[in-house]
């Protein structure tokens, strides 16, 4: 077998091979060839390591340098340098937003270290197309142990004894979970992966599948020996074509090895997996819309109970779990409850991935021990907040969660106290926001996506949630009375109330926390009109200071609307009932002279 | 590939495949390693440093040591190539000269496994990139 000295790992995640990673692995393997060193410096192609704002990302090993935004016209300077004579390229290095010095190893970035990653365990260190690469990481040998060594229930137990609650968004306890649809009997039952990831900027389910294919599978195919099922299906949204394409590899190696498939490890345990594909509709994420869409019916919610364990897929016992809980059962297996328990919080154990966007300085995906505070995300592994503004709140659990404000910076983060906060952990998306944000927009905003994701069936969420958007586009346009406010509240806890499936129960979660954190805000809105943020464009007005106005023309010549008029040499001024506020002459005027209120 | 048939197999294959990504486990701790880079600029090669380097990645993978070997580029002592830089966990970097298989076999043996110092350091204070 060939031994390799040197790694070079280039990123491989939907992110970075936006921006030309493939070539710049095509160059590294030319230019390998050419200096003869082919068969000594292996270059592959990983899942996201994560930090894709920063990307394209190039590691190498084993000095663990981390190279930023690489070109791939880079990759010459990186193979003379750093590869023939062992110096680093310097410019290439990520430079520490908050202290501005240049940090040569991955170990070194803030980023890092206060990371753990279980369920990204892999994600940037394996090539996912290469079985063998996840078989030396310890791949298939939680597998190999259930099914070997282990009877369901002693497994099942130890998923329990863990304390791994779903990463999907409800949080419910996973091997409990198990358990239930063990127990229905049924002469057929299946194991679901919900792929789905309908969250607006949450994009951690697809990384795993990218980085690190097998570890669901091999996850699901402990679950259905733990269930008594032997088939498997991956519902995954069709726009994630990188995803499906590595799942695809995966599966049919592991069908290749014998790790999927009849009588596997000569075990008698027989279990494969199918892909199903959705359209991805957000509703489609709920587990009964779900199974409706794998029918092939209308991607509609049902109540509950029944649940999928007792009635799922045609009819029979359906294990649904979100990408990230199954990534994370092999390591559990491996290491043990004990270990996996002594990571996070008294209730929620283990680690969450996180998608942080938003105002602050790094953005990416990150996986955080249960119990971090936001304080520690947003300011050390984040990098504080982006041009030096002030931190206003963190919008976490997407359009089902809430705000948080800055007396919950210090909050250990878990699925109660999130709840208790008035926000949740949903699938992980976490939006920084700072002063400039307005959040009556922030919540239209959300309002807006869960309208337009609503699947009509039932009507306090397609009727109420059109009206709530109404409330909320009167306010921001300038129109809104102090009663609104009472509307808002009241017309939301309807909706909560009496819809039928989890999105319509959440869809108000946006407003209310909005209303509760920051009722000054709204209050400004309807009461003075002001948008305290100057987000809101209709409530703002732009003016000329006559005093400061030199009469350049420059704002004249550029308003795209002809708004402006004025003489050469003496001040402008602006027709109030033209302007569209679009902002251009207060970007162009040199001396300071528009003012906006 | 033929199919794995049981646990047993299973095991045995990650044993195998193992090592091939050990190097990129290792990277995560590197300082916690012996780390060797052999120089590799035309007058290395010329010396001999492939072979070296080989039998150095070789020989140790053989005793069961843990270490990173790498090349690095011209060192600037063309006269005693092939040369070596050797770092032993908490301790200062020593570059020894005219390492060939022989002296690479001493340094495992003496330097390495017993922390002493064989003949052949070139006694120049200098700090690397890494270091400054
Ligand atoms: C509107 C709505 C959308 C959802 N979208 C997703 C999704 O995209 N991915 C997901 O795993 N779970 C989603 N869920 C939660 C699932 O219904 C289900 O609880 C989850 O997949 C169970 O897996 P877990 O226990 O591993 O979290 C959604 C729920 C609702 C109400
Ligand atoms: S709450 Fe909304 S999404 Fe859910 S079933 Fe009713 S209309 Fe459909
Ligand atoms: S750009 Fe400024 S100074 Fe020039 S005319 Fe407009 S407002 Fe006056
Ligand atoms: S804000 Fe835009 S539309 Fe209004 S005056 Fe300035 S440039 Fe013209
Ligand atoms: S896609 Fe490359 S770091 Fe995320
Ligand atoms: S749509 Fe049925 S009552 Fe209005």
């Amino acid at each position: 077998m060939v031994e390799y000295n040197m790694h070079i790992l280039v990123c491989g995640g939907t992110g970075c091979k936006a921006s030309q990673s493939e070539l710049i692995k095509a160059n590294f393997t030319d230019k390998l060839n050419e200096y003869g060193l082919a068969d000594e410096i292996q270059v592959v192609s990983t899942g996201c390591f994560g930090f894709c704002e920063k990307g394209p990302i190039v590691k190498i090993l084993p000095d663990n340098t981390f190279y930023t935004q690489v070109t791939p016209e880079d990759v010459a300077e990186i193979v003379d340098e750093h590869i023939i004579k062992g110096r680093k390229v310097e410019r290439l290095l990520f430079i520490d937003p908050e202290t501005k010095e240049t940090v040569g190893d991955s170990k070194g970035m803030e980023f890092y270290k206060k990371q753990i990653r279980i369920a990204l365990r892999n994600c940037g260190f394996i090539n996912p197309e290469n079985i063998e690469e996840y078989i030396g990481r310890d791949g298939y040998a939680a597998l190999g142990t259930c099914i070997s060594e282990k009877t369901p229930d002693e497994v099942i137990k130890t998923v329990k004894d863990s304390g791994l609650r779903g990463r999907g968004g409800g949080g419910f306890p996973t091997g409990l979970k198990w358990e239930l649809t063990r127990k229905s009997v049924s002469d057929q039952k299946y194991v679901v992966c919900n792929a789905d990831e309908g969250d607006p900027g949450a994009f951690m389910d697809r990384s795993i599948l990218e980085g690190d294919p097998h570890s669901v599978l091999e996850a699901m195919a402990i679950c259905g020996y733990c269930i008594g099922a032997d088939k498997g299906l991956v519902y995954i949204r069709a726009e994630y074509p990188l995803a499906i394409e590595r799942l695809k590899i995966a599966i049919d190696q592991a069908r290749e090895y014998g790790l999927l498939g009849d009588d596997i490890l000569g075990t008698g345990f027989n279990f494969d997996v199918e892909i199903r594909y959705g359209a991805g509709a957000f509703v489609c994420g709920e587990e009964t819309a779900l199974i409706h869409s794998m029918e092939g019916k209308r991607g509609e919610p049902t109540v509950k109970p029944p649940f999928p364990a007792e009635k799922g897929y045609n009819g029979k016992p359906t294990n649904v779990n979100n990408v990230e809980t199954f990534a994370n059962i092999p390591v559990i297996i491996n290491k043990g409850a004990e270990w996996f328990a002594s990571i996070g919080t008294e209730k929620s154990k283990g680690t969450k991935v996180f998608a942080l966007a938003g105002k602050i300085n790094n953005v990416g995906l990150i996986e955080v021990p249960m119990g971090i505070t936001l304080r520690e995300i947003i300011y050390d592994i984040g990098g504080g907040i982006k041009d030096g503004r002030e931190f206003k709140a963190v919008q976490t659990g997407g359009p089902s969660g809430g705000c948080l404000t800055k007396s919950f910076l210090d909050t250990p983060i878990d699925y109660d106290n999130l709840v208790a906060a008035g926000s949740m952990m949903g699938s992980g998306g976490m939006i920084v926001l700072d002063d400039s944000d307005c959040m009556v927009a922030i919540a239209k905003f959300y309002l807006e996506f869960t309208l337009d994701e609503s699947c009509g069936k039932c009507t306090p969420c397609r009727i109420g949630n059109k009206r709530l958007h109404e409330i909320l586009e009167k306010i921001t346009n300038g129109n809104g009375e102090l009663e609104d406010l009472n509307r808002l509240r009241m017309l939301s806890n309807v909706i909560k109330d009496t819809s039928l499936c989890g999105l319509g129960q959440t869809s108000p979660n946006p407003v209310l926390s909005t209303l509760d954190n920051f009722y000054d805000e709204y209050l400004a809105h309807v009461t003075t009109h002001k948008c305290l943020a100057g987000q809101c464009k209709a409530l703002m007005h732009y003016s000329i200071d006559a005093e400061r106005c030199t009469g350049c023309t420059l704002c004249f010549r550029n308003c795209p609307v002809g708004a402006i008029s004025g003489e050469k040499r003496s001040p402008h001024y602006i027709d109030q009932s033209i302007c569209i506020k679009c902002g251009v002459c207060i970007g162009k005027c040199k001396f300071d002279a528009v003012l906006i209120a | 590939m033929n199919k794995i048939k049981s646990l047993a197999d299973l095991k045995k294959l990650q044993s195998e495949v193992q090592s091939k990504i050990k190097l990129r486990e290792n990277g995560d701790n590197p300082e916690n390693l012996i780390q060797i880079k052999v120089s590799m600029a035309t007058c290395g090669i010329a010396s001999g440093a492939k072979d070296t380097m080989n039998y150095l990645i070789e020989e140790l993978d053989h005793q069961g040591i843990d270490a990173i070997i790498t090349q690095t580029g011209c060192m600037g002592y063309c006269y005693a190539e092939p040369t070596i830089i050797l770092t032993i966990p908490g301790q200062n970097p020593v570059v020894y000269g005219y390492v060939n298989k022989t002296k690479a076999l001493e340094i495992i043996e003496k330097h390495i496994k017993l922390n002493e110092m064989v003949d052949g350091i070139i006694p120049v204070a200098y700090s690397t990139i890494d270091n400054k």
